[in-house]
């Protein structure tokens, strides 16, 4: 029983009537609704259906365009833009192979909340629906991977819906947004309207907090004994005002301050009151200060399973403060007793305003401090070191010391261990310093990623810390780091393994290491040498510094190949299906897995 | 009332969306379901007001009340959604539901069919000298029950709308 007829009323009875504006192209009215909304990159690929739009583009002053290889680069791309300006990503491709390869990007913004507005080209009107020469319905595939999307199918609601694109991508929870224009609709002629012509109809998402939920959160962490932050990528995605606003708050508070993944940044590393990293391959006092305390302070976390393990023990004792701008995520995973919807700087601002006025001294939390020190005090990232092999954990130590004066580093990364040691080791003072993929993992983000961040900031050092079997996954990109003389660092941890399943296999499945050897690897030197790139390669410890000093020193893209122990597992680890007081910190551990837990990813 | 509870938690809850009326809002409510493995046990939809370019989605659907919970702010995070009543919990609602139900027989069985719809106060819609299609309009149960009775006089064919619901009282939903 489809329905769909009865819903798809023609967009011609419903465009807006509005004050008749300038007459242009479709394709004129996209190049225009960039500029009018201060776009100045764009990253694409083209193709048969967005030729007008190139067109357009050739014509134009004021936009970049950054040609991809591929246009799953061009999302990581925009995303890496996105997560180190504020602003949202702009990303044009064609129809059929070129929307369907965006498809990882747009799900890996969905769930990392990364604003994006992605352009596809689609066959002309009278062709959709006759399976035409690269059509699909993009439309249809995106639907679950965006925010939203719109197929325009009249030039008269081309300007509004680019425009509300625009909005729908970066107000509220931050998401990716796919305007599907068909070939047609380009070339036709129509009315453009600005941005400040558009009101959306029905999209008014909550930012500002509700002062009964402030009051009671405050008192609640006023009369806490054990509390502790818990933060996330919600507080990058509000803007630096929020982590701003979240170290005021600390001070005022004292409480200790931990983060997932995706928050790493928004608090300095280097304060005392820091943690680290929480999670699966969090820090001991970081997990077992959530397990054991007695205020939860969530802000701008989601609950995540590779934060809270097992959830029916997750955190027993504590009572739970979770602010979050989507009110789709409280009580999803973790029940809690004091929801805030709001904006995180908008929260914050006005918990620390009535946390000053009510003149509220933190109770006396030294005994809590203490038994944190003691945790602190296992070093859980502790490793043995060796003179003879690198080890991985020794090679990021050292691009942190070697790089750590500079105040204009920015890193991402692909996916798996070399992930992990990255998040733990790799110390962060700043918001939208560090860009990886958190909630869809997607191996080969980085490189393209890094491209993003090095075309915002030009200037700057940008690293991707990788491992030599995502890079593989989107290494064609250095192509593009070529082209517009992007000085990107590619720092491969090469051990010879998908790193992270084959710990898995180890811990679970017998050490029987089913095709995560990386076998028939290229030789990464002379690959970057093909590029045009400068290769560098490390496979002892005592030469690592003067290679690391020689990747940063050359202005040019670097593929550095850092061999490192192939065996090195990474630690802590809760094994799946514990509790965050059942940590592994090291092999001699040993660790059961239960089968439900085996099932679990 | 609606609220239903089986075993296991499970509670029997009907949702009202209204929705924007752009193209794909009816996939993107149903997608939701499907994709978060939410259950669907009836859906009805259609547009309400042409002028201001709303529809109207009815969803009977069934899950922990925390699984309610969920479903409610997923359909409010949608774009196109105006507005989300639960009518089992904050409101209560009005649902009913239209069937058409085709009997074919003859003879005593025929009479008894005849006799059973006019104490459901269901309507003969169209009448030849072996069949029957009877209209039906109540509650899901009430036409649970008459298809029931119906099975054994020479049920053919049952054609059911879905639920609508609307509030009690002179406020909109």
């Amino acid at each position: 029983m489809d329905k769909d007829e009865t819903l798809n009323t023609t967009r011609a009875a419903q465009t807006i009537d509005m004050a008749a504006g300038e007459t242009m192209t479709g394709a004129q009215m996209v190049i225009r609704a960039l500029k009018d909304q201060g776009v100045t990159h764009i990253f694409g690929y083209p193709g048969g259906a967005v030729l007008p739009i190139y067109d357009a583009l050739f014509k134009v002053e004021g936009i970049e365009h950054v040609l991809v290889r591929h246009e799953q680069g061009a999302v990581h791309a925009a995303e890496g833009y996105a997560r180190s300006t504020g602003k949202p990503g702009v990303v044009l491709v064609t129809s059929g192979p070129g929307a369907t390869n965006a498809v990882t990007g747009l799900t890996d913004a969905l769930m990392d909340s990364i604003p994006l507005v992605v352009l596809t080209g689609q066959v002309p009107t009278h062709l959709i629906g006759t399976d035409g020469f690269q059509e699909c319905d993009t439309v249809g595939i995106t639907r679950p991977c965006t925010k939203h999307n719109w197929l325009v199918k009249h030039v008269g609601d081309l300007s509004r819906v680019l425009h509300e694109a625009f909005e729908i991508a970066t107000k509220g929870r931050p998401g990716p947004v796919v305007v599907d224009i068909p070939k047609d609709i380009q070339f036709q002629s129509g009315a453009y309207h600005g941005p400040q012509a558009i009101h959306h109809r029905t999209y008014r998402p909550k930012t500002d907090p509700d002062a009964g939920a402030i009051a009671a959160a405050v008192e609640m962490m006023a009369a806490a004994q054990r509390p502790v932050f818990y933060t996330g990528g919600g507080l990058i995605n509000s803007g630096p005002e929020a982590s701003k606003l979240l170290r005021e708050l600390v001070d005022l508070t004292g409480f200790p301050i931990t983060s997932t993944l995706m928050g790493l940044g928004a608090f300095p590393a280097s304060r005392p009151e820091w943690l680290g990293m929480l999670g699966m391959h969090g820090t001991w006092e970081a997990n077992h200060a959530m397990h054991d305390c007695d205020l939860m302070i969530c802000l701008g976390a989601r609950f995540d399973d590779r934060v809270t393990g097992r959830v029916n023990a997750f955190s027993p004792g504590s009572k739970k403060i979770h602010l979050d701008i989507d009110m789709a995520q409280i009580n999803k995973i973790v029940r809690v007793d004091l929801p805030i919807v709001a904006d995180a700087a908008k929260a914050l601002r006005e918990m620390v305003r009535v946390w000053k006025a009510k003149k509220h001294k933190p109770q006396d939390i030294s005994a809590w401090w203490r038994q944190i020190e003691q945790w602190r005090s296992r070093k859980s990232l502790a490793f043995k070191n060796s003179d003879v092999l690198i080890k991985p954990q020794y090679a990021i130590d050292r691009l942190y010391e070697l790089t750590r004066h500079r105040d204009d580093v920015y890193v991402t990364t692909e996916v798996g261990q070399h992930q992990m040691w990255a998040a733990q080791r790799f110390k962060f003072e700043q918001p939208g310093r560090w860009m990886t993929s958190g909630g869809l993992g997607t191996m080969g983000y980085g490189l393209p990623a890094a491209v993003g961040v090095q075309v915002a900031h030009p200037d700057a050092l940008v690293i991707d810390i990788a491992g030599e079997a995502s890079v593989q996954m989107t290494m064609q990109e250095m192509s593009t780091a070529i082209q517009y003389n992007l000085p990107i660092k590619i720092f491969i941890l090469n051990n010879e393994y998908m790193g992270m399943v084959r710990q898995w296999q180890e811990i679970l499945h017998g050490g029987r290491y089913s095709h995560s050897y990386s076998e028939a690897l290229p030789d990464f030197v002379k690959m970057a040498e093909a590029f045009g790139c400068v290769g560098l390669r490390a496979e002892k410890p005592a030469e690592l510094d003067d290679k690391i000093n020689e990747m940063i020193a050359v202005r040019r893209p670097v593929l550095f190949d850092v061999r490192v122990d192939p065996a090195e597992n990474c630690y802590p680890m809760i094994p799946s299906g514990s509790p965050h007081n059942e940590m592994l910190l090291s092999p001699d551990d040993g660790g059961e897995i239960s089968d439900a837990g085996k099932m679990l990813v | 009332m609606s609220t239903k509870a089986n075993g296991d938690g499970m509670e029997r809850h009907t949702l009202t969306v209204l929705v924007d009326n752009e193209a794909g809002v009816l996939a993107r409510v149903v997608g939701l379901f499907s994709g978060r493995g939410y259950n669907i046990e009836s859906l009805t939809v259609a547009e309400v007001d042409a002028a201001a370019r709303t529809s109207r989605i009815t969803i009977v659907t069934s899950g922990t009340p925390q699984v309610i919970e969920q479903i409610e702010a997923q359909l409010r995070r949608l774009v196109p959604t105006h507005a989300v009543t639960n009518w089992s919990a904050a409101k209560a609602g009005i649902e009913r539901e239209m069937a058409l139900i085709k009997v074919a027989g003859t003879g005593e069985k025929r009479v008894e069919a005849l006799r059973m719809a006019d104490a459901f106060r269901a309507r003969p819609v169209d009448t030849t000298h072996s069949s029957f299609v009877f209209e039906i309009t109540g509650a899901p149960s009430k036409i649970d029950s008459f298809i029931e009775l119906m099975r054994p006089l020479g049920l053919v064919d049952v054609s059911r709308t879905g639920v609508a619901a609307i509030s009690r009282g002179p406020e909109a939903m």
